[in-house]
């Protein structure tokens, strides 16, 4: 694993909700060309750390730098061009239900350019293809399609502008074992091909093994972060615990 | 300067220039639109790229596509980028599917209407069926009956609706009387304003706006509150626990509606009544104690009751048509969007209807 310069480097980051504080002086580093997830309990604020990285919430107090450019201080336009630079997607697909899959698709490159109809229906279908999809399910709706397809049509839509960084947020959540790991499997085979670099949350142990170089855990507000190896080997009792409970010894024997 | 083009009696030499990239995708589109294609062979040159991804990959094919398109020979001078290599690997684009334009189309558009239109009226029919069902194995069992969801709905159908139906029902009889008296000045008749405020608010206008009004607000309430349960499946849990969605879902809303909109219409009168009141006192000089006394010989026993017994019926098929459409919605938020209009638009219509029946069956019962 190489070291670079950090592609995303998020520095004393702290989250307050009223009287609950989720984040605390939260550090987190993401080294360009690796695959990083970020694991935690339930409500321990997965969620709102990737929204905090993504610039759509922001924290009570920290940065949160991509590329450099520090997300807490920008607005407008330099925000907007921040936001073109990853492809992201959500938890439960967060497809448009009254657009077919090609629309989702060319949806952020009309917004970005303009472009003839045919082309963009082209660079479509080109991603419908990458990420695994039958050629006729462009002209499908949301709704039309199974689970695991939709979380390849949301892949799909990130990838529309090309962008280097992509965040997934439970990209296997809801799937079938055999689902799961094709789902990491074109991962790999994306994130080798097109180098990108991947932040991903997620509950799945297997797909941790599988794909991640290195794995943040939120525990206590604030992340710990290291390799694969050296997390499974951390004293922390939590993360002991969801590593080296019945699940997590299953995963790693897999 | 994305494309740089030498051409010589060989042909065009094409040398790919800069970062082929998303972010400069128009820029890429206008340039392989404009090379040119002529001679006997185009060479490709991709070796001085600052930088490739997809897209401009994409944009690569797209040229040799047009170059074979051409009928032109071609050839790469080094070697073919690797990504371009790897897209032509991935699934062709998929051909448009059109439908065939053929003489008997409008014939299968008028056979799918008629078989739509049938269905629909068979819909209509089973959703009757079972809110029967459903009310009288209610009425049997009135446990069942769900009292605090009717309680629910009549507050929110009904009291929240007040102040915009007082309001409206005042401004129209204004508007009612003032016209009348202009007109029935001509003639001498002013006091009859008071005949054409009475009758018109009570037998017709009074509930008729008052189910116009609830038609927008709460028919459209019904759907958008039901279309949303099912995307959310919640519908299909409810299902699933074992629980009649017509009992919980669309008889407490039809029987609160029942309740309100008559007492709705009670106030819609009352406020009728007191505008033309207002008017007629203002406008033309009629103190209140010679409206009322007016009014006494304009009106007959029976012109109350005549306005007030259509507010339950109106209520019936704007309670009915809004859930029904409600329960209709599947799979999209835009399906949502079009089943609340086409409730409130066929509530509106149908009440219109409704009251034209009344009015003829009035007619003829000398009501």
């Amino acid at each position: 694993m190489a070291a670079g310069t950090p592609i995303v480097r998020v520095r004393g980051v702290a989250n307050r909700f009223g009287a609950q504080q989720v984040h605390e002086d939260l550090d987190m580093e993401v080294r360009r060309g690796e695959i990083f997830g970020i694991v935690g309990g339930s409500g321990s604020g997965k969620s709102v750390l990737l929204r905090t990285i993504l610039g759509l919430q922001r924290p009570t107090a920290g940065t949160v730098e991509i590329e450099g450019r520090d997300l807490t201080r920008l607005w407008g336009a330099e925000l907007r061009a921040v936001k073109r630079s990853y492809g992201v997607t959500f938890q439960s697909g967060a497809l448009f239900s009254a657009l077919t899959v090609a629309e989702n698709v060319e949806l952020p490159i009309r917004e970005a350019h303009a472009l003839p109809a045919a082309m963009l229906a082209g660079l479509a279908a080109l991603k419908i293809g990458l990420v695994g999809l039958p050629a006729d399910a462009g002209g499908k709706y949301p709704a039309q399609l199974s689970g695991g397809m939709v979380k390849r049509a949301a892949l799909a839509r990130a990838l529309a502008l090309d962008p280097a960084l992509l965040f997934l947020d439970e990209p296997t959540s809801g799937l079938d074992p055999i689902a799961a790991s094709a789902f990491d499997e074109l991962l790999l085979y994306l994130q080798r091909t097109l180098k990108l670099t991947v932040i991903m949350v997620t509950h799945d142990l297997d797909s941790i093994y599988r794909t991640c170089n290195r794995v943040g855990v939120i525990v206590d507000r604030h992340m710990v972060s290291d390799t694969l190896e050296g997390i499974v080997a951390n004293p922390h009792p939590w993360i002991q615990e969801y590593f080296h409970g019945a699940r997590g010894r299953a995963a790693r024997r897999a | 300067m994305f494309l740089e083009s030498r051409t010589d009696a060989g042909g065009a030499l094409l040398i790919a220039r800069g970062a082929w990239c998303a972010s400069a995708a128009p820029e890429l589109a206008r340039a392989i639109a404009a090379a040119p294609l002529a001679g006997p062979r185009v060479t490709l040159d991709a070796q001085s790229l600052a930088a490739l991804d997809l897209t401009g990959a994409y944009f690569l094919g797209e040229l040799e596509r047009r170059v074979r398109a051409a009928g032109t020979g071609l050839e790469w001078r080094g070697a073919r980028p690797e990504l371009l290599e790897f897209t032509t690997t991935l699934a062709a684009p998929p051909a448009e599917a059109r439908r065939a334009h053929s003489p008997v189309e409008p014939l299968g558009q008028l056979g799918r209407w008629t078989v739509e239109r049938g269905s629909a009226v068979h819909d209509v029919l089973e959703f009757l069926g079972r809110i029967q069902f459903v009310l009288g194995s209610a009425l049997l069992r009135p446990q069942r009956l769900r009292i605090q969801s009717i309680v629910r709905h009549v507050y929110e159908t009904g009291i929240q609706a007040i102040p915009i139906v007082a309001l409206i029902a005042f401004l129209i009889s204004v508007i009612v009387a003032y016209i009348g008296a202009e007109e029935l000045r001509q003639f001498g008749g002013e006091v009859y304003v008071v005949d054409l405020v009475t009758i018109s608010v009570l037998r017709e206008l009074g509930v008729l706006l008052t189910a116009i009004i609830v038609a927008g607000r709460s028919g459209s309430a019904f759907t958008a509150e039901i279309g949303v349960m099912r995307l959310n499946e919640e519908i299909d849990a409810l299902r699933a626990i074992g629980i009649n969605v017509v009992e919980v879902l669309v008889l407490p809303r039809l029987l609160g509606l029942i309740i309100a909109l008559p007492l709705l219409t009670v106030i819609a009168d009352a406020m009728g009544l007191a505008g033309g009141a207002v008017l007629s006192w203002l406008a033309l000089g009629i103190p209140f104690t010679q409206f009322l006394a007016r009014m006494q010989e304009a009106i007959a026993t029976t012109t109350f009751w005549a306005g007030l017994l259509k507010a339950p019926v109106f209520a019936f098929v704007i309670a009915m048509i809004g859930t029904l459409r409600g329960l209709q919605v599947r799979e999209s938020s835009r399906e949502l969007g079009r089943l609340t209009t086409t409730a409130v638009v066929q509530s509106i219509f149908m009440v219109l209807f409704v009251d034209a029946v009344f009015a003829v069956v009035y007619w003829e019962a000398d009501f």
